[in-house]
This record gives structure tokens, C-alpha cells and sequence, in this order.
């Protein structure tokens, strides 16, 4: 019998991952006994770096790809996909953590950029990637780098979902817009967002961004998580949000569980109850670092 | 061939706990047949099939408690209900499950043994025309991160293989694929499933 072909690295195989963890939670976790609890918190995947994002606001310095070993014992933890984060631009980092067979990769804001100008060849490597988005035109550069899955940047390590809004809103926005444009409007678009005329007119026909969007950066609270997912969200990145609170495993598993049942106020209710103290947090005005305008 | 006569289906819920249910909702549309995301109980009305999508097998375990769902769920699909699961759903449905969570318990609906991620993780993913002799034709299947079909139980039906694996199984009016149908714009697998008795 002849063995059937089979392809590996497919946009289908990379775009297929992101859709089988919409509805979820995807959280931030630096070693393995952080990744059990998410797992046991019901997180559909894990996201291993260093630091989460509030320390290396504090602690300042250079971020960069987290150590294998970490990662590798991270990946012997937990059964869940786990993701990992790369620097703008730093495709050795993204080669490297390709290599450990990671599920996923992060080209990521909150690590310090590697590349002024260029964001990495997405379409030159098998794992697939997710970028950070503040507006529909970056969300749609990314895109056409080859990144499989967008997230709404926010602003990580702060505790504050004021930016996370503010990007989901203008991304679907002028998603929503530009399903109203006629055929001449449309190359205005595309000039508009510097993105690829293409992309643009997929969004006309489709209403919908062409590959899955999560929402990232400042979300700390069960109510946070719905808010995301009501504003059209597919998906959630939860970072500094869980394990710079008070009691992270409750935690953990309320922003799961209101993930789930984001349109049901009486559930988030009880969800919301009781979970002790958020994150302190840091307000936008006290910010020296701004980690969303990293990104080109 | 599945799809010549009227449907059987009424309406299909579709477990919207976490995954990619709604492209399965897609899928349904674009038959024409009516679906209904499931995330409790009172959304179980109506119901006459279920398909449980793809998605992390273990938030699913978890969320069908939190939810109180399982109890009711595990009541319809003893009763008879035609459910059709894609790979995690597969797990769920599953007898046996190796490289799962200790504490992760599914409906034990179909005889088979699988093993969680049995094909390797994402970089392993892939996809494949697979040749499914109930449908006469070769469907375009995406494995995800798949689970691997180890055993299979007597009252078990193969209804597909890849190099050997089963891939696509049915016992009685529960049917299982280790791939995501819902991934293709092919639906012949879900118009099979809406026509099964």
C-alpha cells in the first residue's frame, strides 16, 4: 500500500491551531509549576517567557527569547500547546524556538525589538506565528508576513484594559467600515492602512479579518476577559493579569470560566466572586515604556 | 450516497464550550441545516444531534463540570443521540484515553483507545486527501496536533484509514475523526452525519 501524502506547515495545519483555541484562555507562565496551574485552571494553551510582562517593566533592561531549558521543562509539564516568545525581527530566536518544537510563535512587543524595520519571514517556517496588532493596517502587514493568528497588543504588564480596548475597537471597527466601501474606496483603504490591497478586499467580502483575532495586554479580571470577548474577541492572553494577583489558581480558573460564558452576566456573577486581589497595576498616564508602539 | 434524500436533522447543537465550534456552525449553514450553540443545559432543547468540535480536550473536560453539563449530556447520548465528535471530541467520546490528564473523564460513548496528540505536536500537524468509502470520494482531512486511534472495540466500524491508523470511526449513531472536517470547505462528512440514523 502506498502512503499518502501528507503536508506539514500548511496555512490550513497553522491557521487550524488557532481555530481550535479560540474560546480559550492562553496564559502567561514562566516555569512549569506556573504551567500546571494553568493547565489545571483549564487554559488551552501556555505561553513560556522569562518574565511576565509586569517584572520586566520593573525590572527594565533588555528582554529577550526565553532559555530552551525553561521552555523544555515547561513543554515536559504540560499536555496544552505551548507558545513562546520571540524579538521583533529576531528570526534566529524564531529558528531556534521552531527547533524546540514549540506550537506556537509569539513576535512580540513586550521582548525588546531586535529589527527596526523588518518583522520576521513568517512564511519561511513550519511553526506558526502570532503578531501584535494595535490597528487593522498592522494587523493586516503581519498578515501578509505570513502571521496565522493576531492578537490586539493592549498594553502588557500594566493591569489596565484600556488599550486592549481601544485596539480591538479600532481594529474591528474599520473592519466593520470597510465592508460598507464600494470597489474605489477600497484601494483608499488599502493606501489608508498600508496593507495589501488583497487583504483588504478579503475583509470586504468576508466581515471578518482574514485570520482568527485574540485580545491581549492589561486584562486582569473575569469581567476584563468578557469585555474582550463581547467586543468581538475570539480568544484571550492573560500575562502579568494571573500570576501578580493575590491568588492566581481561583483566578486562573474564573477568567476560564467567564471566557466560556462571556454573554452570561448571571455566570459571571459567581465567577467574579471572591477571588481576592487583582494585580495592582499600573495606570496608562504613569507609563514610561510604551510596549505598543513597538511594531512596524 | 448521503445527501440525495431529505435530512433527518432538525437541529444540531453544537457544544460551544471552547474550539472551533463555529466553523462547524459554518459547515451547518452552509447545508442548510440548523445549529445551536450548546453551554448549558436549558440550550440542550430541541436538540436532536450534537457534534462536539475540536479544541483543547482538557479545557472541554473541565468547562463540562463548571457548566454542569456532563451529567445531562451523558443522559442524552445514552438515549441515542447522534453525536458526531472531531478530535477532541473524539477524546471525549473515547473508552480509552493514554497521554490525557489523570482527572479527565469523557462520555465512554464509543469503543476505541486513543492516544492525546499521538501524531506529534504542531510542527507535525498535516494535511491529507483522505479516501472515505461511505462517501465514495476522497475528502481533504487537517490533523491538528491529532489524537492517534490505538484500539478499536468490537461493534466498532473503521470508516477510514490513513497508512493503517483508523481516522474516521462509527458505532451505532456515534461517529468520530481523529481531523477537523471543519477545517475544509468540503462538507460531505457533515452532511453524512446529518443523514445518519
Amino acid at each position: 500500500m502506498t502512503e499518502m501524502t501528507r503536508q506539514t506547515g500548511t496555512y490550513e495545519v497553522k491557521r487550524g491551531l488557532a481555530e481550535m483555541l479560540k474560546g480559550g484562555v492562553i496564559m502567561d507562565v514562566v516555569n512549569a509549576e506556573q504551567a500546571k496551574i494553568a493547565e489545571d485552571a483549564g487554559a488551552t494553551a501556555v505561553m513560556a517567557l522569562e518574565r511576565v510582562p509586569a517584572d520586566i517593566r520593573v525590572d527594565g533592561g533588555i528582554a529577550r527569547m526565553s532559555d530552551p531549558e525553561m521552555i523544555e521543562g515547561i513543554q515536559a509539564a504540560v499536555t496544552i500547546p505551548v507558545m513562546a516568545k520571540a524579538r521583533i525581527g529576531h528570526f534566529v530566536e524564531a529558528q531556534i524556538l521552531q527547533a524546540l518544537d514549540v506550537d506556537y510563535i509569539d513576535e512580540s512587543e513586550v521582548l525588546s525589538p531586535a529589527d527596526e524595520s523588518h518583522h520576521i519571514d513568517k512564511f519561511a517556517f513550519t511553526t506558526p506565528f502570532v503578531c501584535g496588532a494595535t490597528n487593522l493596517g498592522e494587523a493586516l502587514r503581519r498578515i501578509s508576513e505570513g502571521a496565522c493568528m493576531i492578537r490586539s497588543k493592549g498594553e502588557a504588564g500594566t493591569g489596565d484594559v484600556v488599550q486592549a480596548v481601544r485596539h480591538l475597537r479600532s481594529i474591528l471597527g474599520d473592519v466593520r467600515r470597510i465592508t460598507q466601501a464600494d470597489g474605489p474606496e477600497l484601494f483608499e483603504w488599502a493606501k489608508h492602512l498600508q496593507a495589501p490591497l488583497p487583504l483588504v478586499q478579503e475583509i470586504a467580502e468576508t466581515g471578518e479579518l482574514p485570520v482568527p483575532l485574540f485580545c491581549a495586554g492589561g486584562l486582569a479580571t473575569p469581567a476584563d476577559a468578557a469585555l474582550a470577548m463581547q467586543l468581538g474577541a475570539q480568544s484571550v492572553f492573560v500575562g502579568s493579569g494571573i500570576f501578580k494577583s493575590e491568588d492566581p489558581a481561583p483566578r486562573a480558573r474564573a477568567i476560564v470560566e467567564a471566557t466560556t460564558n462571556f454573554n452570561d452576566p448571571a455566570i459571571l456573577v459567581n465567577v467574579s466572586r471572591g477571588l481576592g486581589a487583582p494585580m495592582t497595576g499600573i495606570g496608562m498616564d504613569e507609563l514610561n515604556v510604551h510596549y505598543e508602539d513597538r511594531g512596524w | 450516497m448521503a445527501g440525495d434524500g431529505p435530512t433527518l436533522t432538525n437541529l444540531v447543537g453544537v457544544l460551544a464550550l471552547q474550539g472551533a465550534f463555529g466553523l462547524h456552525v459554518d459547515a451547518l449553514d452552509a447545508l442548510g441545516v440548523e445549529s445551536k450553540l450548546i453551554r448549558v443545559e436549558s440550550d440542550l432543547a430541541g436538540v436532536d444531534r450534537l457534534i462536539i468540535p475540536g479544541g483543547e480536550s482538557t479545557t472541554m473536560s473541565m468547562m463540562l463540570d463548571r457548566n454542569d453539563l456532563r451529567e445531562p449530556l451523558a443522559a442524552r447520548i445514552g438515549d441515542g443521540l447522534p453525536v458526531f465528535g472531531t478530535c477532541a471530541g473524539m477524546i471525549l467520546l473515547a473508552v480509552d484515553v493514554s497521554d490525557g490528564r489523570a482527572d479527565q473523564v469523557g462520555f465512554s460513548a464509543v469503543d476505541i483507545g486513543v492516544r492525546r496528540n499521538g501524531y506529534g505536536r504542531q510542527n507535525q500537524s498535516f494535511t491529507t486527501e483522505l479516501p472515505v468509502p461511505v462517501l465514495d470520494a476522497a475528502i481533504p482531512a487537517v490533523f491538528i496536533r491529532a489524537p492517534r486511534v490505538e484500539r478499536v472495540g468490537d461493534g466498532v466500524d473503521v470508516l477510514a484509514k490513513l497508512d493503517g491508523d483508523p481516522v474516521l470511526c462509527r458505532s451505532g449513531s456515534v461517529l468520530v475523526s481523529s481531523f477537523h472536517p471543519e477545517l475544509s470547505q468540503d462538507r460531505r462528512l457533515h452532511r453524512y452525519f446529518c443523514d445518519l440514523n
